[in-house]
């Protein structure tokens, strides 16, 4: 199994017939990924990639039995639409998007908390590389190959550091379960915690690597989580040593405003909370490695 | 994107807080002439530049006749104020903002802020104004007033009473502190802002509420939507190179050590910088080339990095996703045919069209170190800095 994303999952791609959009749903597909279709408001009737356009998101659900979807849709626009994605009845979200305004990811969060819990859409990123489900599908505009399947589960805030992560899991044959860009943001879908939690109930997940940064609350508060409920272990690497305060390193999120925010000062926080801290971002292959060794996985 | 006082100030008291009467003055004529149009007896001159703690770097003076404002303006007119915000370089003023003095009773400290734990917009505030929200959090936690505000509904009357009467803000005072806490964050909210700070808040000796200073910054995601917020950027308060960088896409930082870095990704950007230090080095800046560069984007990305005298030795890191290892090292041998290289260059190529990439640095005959992995690439470009420079 891996989690959000499977062979099975119905994905739909939301701003499917635009540049960016038509790039990336090829490759997804190429990569194997059940791409059931997509919506351009105004294009529906057509076919694009030889799959069905619909105007609307409800529409897209209705016909294709769509349950995921993919937003490569425009910063002014996107928070538009994964509210509709929320509201059609899809069940995951990847918003690959980068420059969202924070105050609307501010709305959005807070209008997807009108469903149920149980009829609740769940959001990874915005500005985020995607989720891979190594050998299964992938949402997202990483490159495929570089992910072996395996049992590792990976949750990061960027995207090209999760790529250096799993080559050099790759490089001494480890592979990944899923792996989850939870995006450079401020205000996102997901938090590590969250992620953290589905990798703590997915069997085939043995353990986690977390690649968090400098800035916000959400490593601390994942190594707390970990700490009381986490049944697997956990190899961490914080990205920003050499940051300097109140100032943003490209990720809006990425900049030190509080106590508790460096990279320093995280890794401390992950440390006295059991998870093993690699030394450098070199060495996050190895260091996992030496966990799996450690705690006897094969 | 931040703005100066004077313009803070401007906009909210469109929303309803009060300030008091002043002007700009770009000369010490101007000064004199601002404070005879304010009348009164006594003035502020203050320095207008994108930073807080201003007063105790000297660019806020109290003058009390047409001698002292002259001076005072002579004297802060292009002069370099460092703040414990500005970096060591300092900003440079260009703008003053003359206005009347007031009698003060009590300063308090209030500011509006994006929580990223509760994901909500929240209100700070504290009866101990004047000092910085770190100090008073340091000395007088129990002073700290906070408010979260839900994003459906947004601030309500009852949340702003709330706060004035935990600030212990007179009764007679409530309605005007109602009108200010309720402006602020309507301006926080339709302007798209990242942070509103008014520090200090002061109450005065005939009870008025005024915002002594001001400051907003905004989301820079969101300026698309505030054309008359982006009109407000003033450039020289920035960062020459950052503000070429950004003008053409890139996400540029300048650093204070000398090693330059070219990298795609903003955490491998950071992570690469992590390994230069570790590898007894330090970086001269972060740069991250985004994705999809092609290359004359990466050669002007290149070049910038150059542009930095301090810089001595130069590392590219590219982890290829929806970038291309081959335009990555095109782009590198365009700049490389158009600039005298005079430090050592360490490229390392990963991902994407990895092999051709590699196959057009080889054969350019360019004076290039390649490295095959991240640790490789920080060990290789500290020790050729160290040769080049003759540095342990």
């Amino acid at each position: 199994m891996a989690i959000l994303l499977t062979e099975k999952s119905r994905v739909i791609v939301q701003g499917f017939t635009g540049q960016i959009g038509t790039f990336h749903a090829n490759d997804m597909i190429k990569y194997g990924t059940n791409i059931v279709g997509g919506v351009t408001p105004g294009k529906g009737g057509t076919r694009h990639l030889d799959r069905p356009v619909f105007n609307t998101v409800k529409e897209a659900v209705r016909e294709t039995g769509a349950d995921c979807s993919i937003i490569f849709v425009p910063a002014p626009y996107a928070a538009d639409s994964i509210m509709e994605a929320a509201d059609g009845g899809i069940r995951y979200c990847v918003a690959i998007t980068d420059g969202i305004p924070a105050q609307d990811m501010i709305r959005v969060k807070r209008y997807m908390r009108r469903y149920r819990e149980a009829n609740r859409m769940r959001l990874t990123g915005p500005n985020c590389a995607g989720t891979i489900s190594p050998g299964k599908a992938m949402m997202g505009i990483m490159p495929g190959h570089i992910y072996m399947p395996g049992d590792v589960g990976i949750v990061g805030r960027s995207g090209t550091l999760g790529y250096e992560a799993a080559s050099q899991m790759k490089a001494l044959g480890i592979g990944v379960t899923t792996s989850v860009g939870i995006g450079g943001d401020p205000i996102n879908g997901s938090s590590f915690k969250d992620i953290l939690e589905l990798f703590n109930g997915d069997p085939d997940t043995r353990m986690v690597v977390m690649i968090g940064e400098i800035g916000g609350p959400q490593e601390a508060e994942a190594a707390r989580w970990a700490r009381d409920n986490m049944k697997k272990p956990v190899v961490a690497y914080i990205a920003g040593l050499t940051a300097p305060k109140g100032r943003r390193m490209g990720h809006a999120g990425a900049i030190i405003s509080a106590f508790g925010e460096s990279a320093a000062e995280k890794v401390e926080i992950l440390k006295e909370c059991g998870v093993t801290v690699a030394p450098t971002p070199a060495a996050i292959g190895q260091t996992v490695a030496e966990v799996r060794k450690k705690h006897g996985i094969k | 994107m931040e703005i100066h006082e004077y313009q803070a100030k401007e906009i909210l008291s469109g929303f309803g807080i009060q300030t008091l009467s002043g002007g700009l003055a770009y000369s010490p004529e101007q000064a004199v002439y601002r404070a005879k149009e304010i009348g009164g007896n006594v003035w502020v001159v203050k320095a207008q530049i994108h930073s807080g703690a201003r007063g105790k770097a000297g660019g806020i003076k109290v003058c009390r006749n047409d001698d002292q404002i002259w001076e005072a303006a002579d004297d802060l007119l292009g002069k370099r104020l460092v703040t414990h915000q500005t970096g060591p370089a300092g900003k440079v003023v260009h703008r003053l903002y003359v206005e009347a003095g007031c009698d003060i009773d009590r300063e308090i400290y209030l500011a509006y802020v994006l929580d990223r734990a509760a994901e909500r917009v929240a209100v700070v505030a504290s009866a101990q104004g004047g000092m910085e929200i770190e100090e008073i959090a340091h000395s007088k936690p129990e002073s700290i007033v906070r408010c979260s505000i839900e994003p459906a509904v947004g601030m309500q009357e009852f949340q702003a009473r709330e706060i004035a009467f935990a600030l212990k803000i007179p009764p007679s005072m409530i309605s005007q502190a109602v009108t200010t806490f309720m402006g602020c964050y309507r301006a926080f909210r339709d302007l798209d802002a990242t942070m509103v700070e008014i520090n200090p808040l002061v109450i005065t000796k005939d009870n008025k509420l005024i915002a002594l200073d001001a400051k907003m910054s905004f989301d820079d995601n969101a300026l698309f939507r505030h054309p008359n917020i982006s009109e407000l950027r003033d450039k020289s308060q920035e960062d020459p190179r950052e503000m070429q960088a950004a003008d053409r896409g890139l996400s540029y930082v300048g650093l204070d050590g000398n090693i330059g870095c070219m990298i795609n990704g903003a955490g491998l950007a950071m992570a690469s910088m992590d390994m230069i230090k570790l590898a007894g080095g330090e970086p001269a800046n972060f740069l991250d080339i985004g994705g999809g560069a092609n290359p004359e984007r990466v050669a002007k990305a290149f070049r910038l990095v150059l542009s930095d005298p301090k810089v001595e030795a130069f590392l590219v890191n590219i982890f290829a996703g929806i970038n291309r290892c081959d335009w990555v090292a095109e782009g590198i041998i365009q700049a490389l045919d158009k600039v005298e290289m005079k430090v050592p260059l360490v490229v390392r190529l990963s991902g994407t069209n990895v092999e051709a990439g590699r196959k057009i640095i080889k054969e350019s005959g360019k004076p290039i170190i390649s490295a095959d992995t991240l640790a490789e690439a920080a060990e290789k470009v500290v020790a050729a800095w160290k040769k080049h420079t003759g540095r342990k």
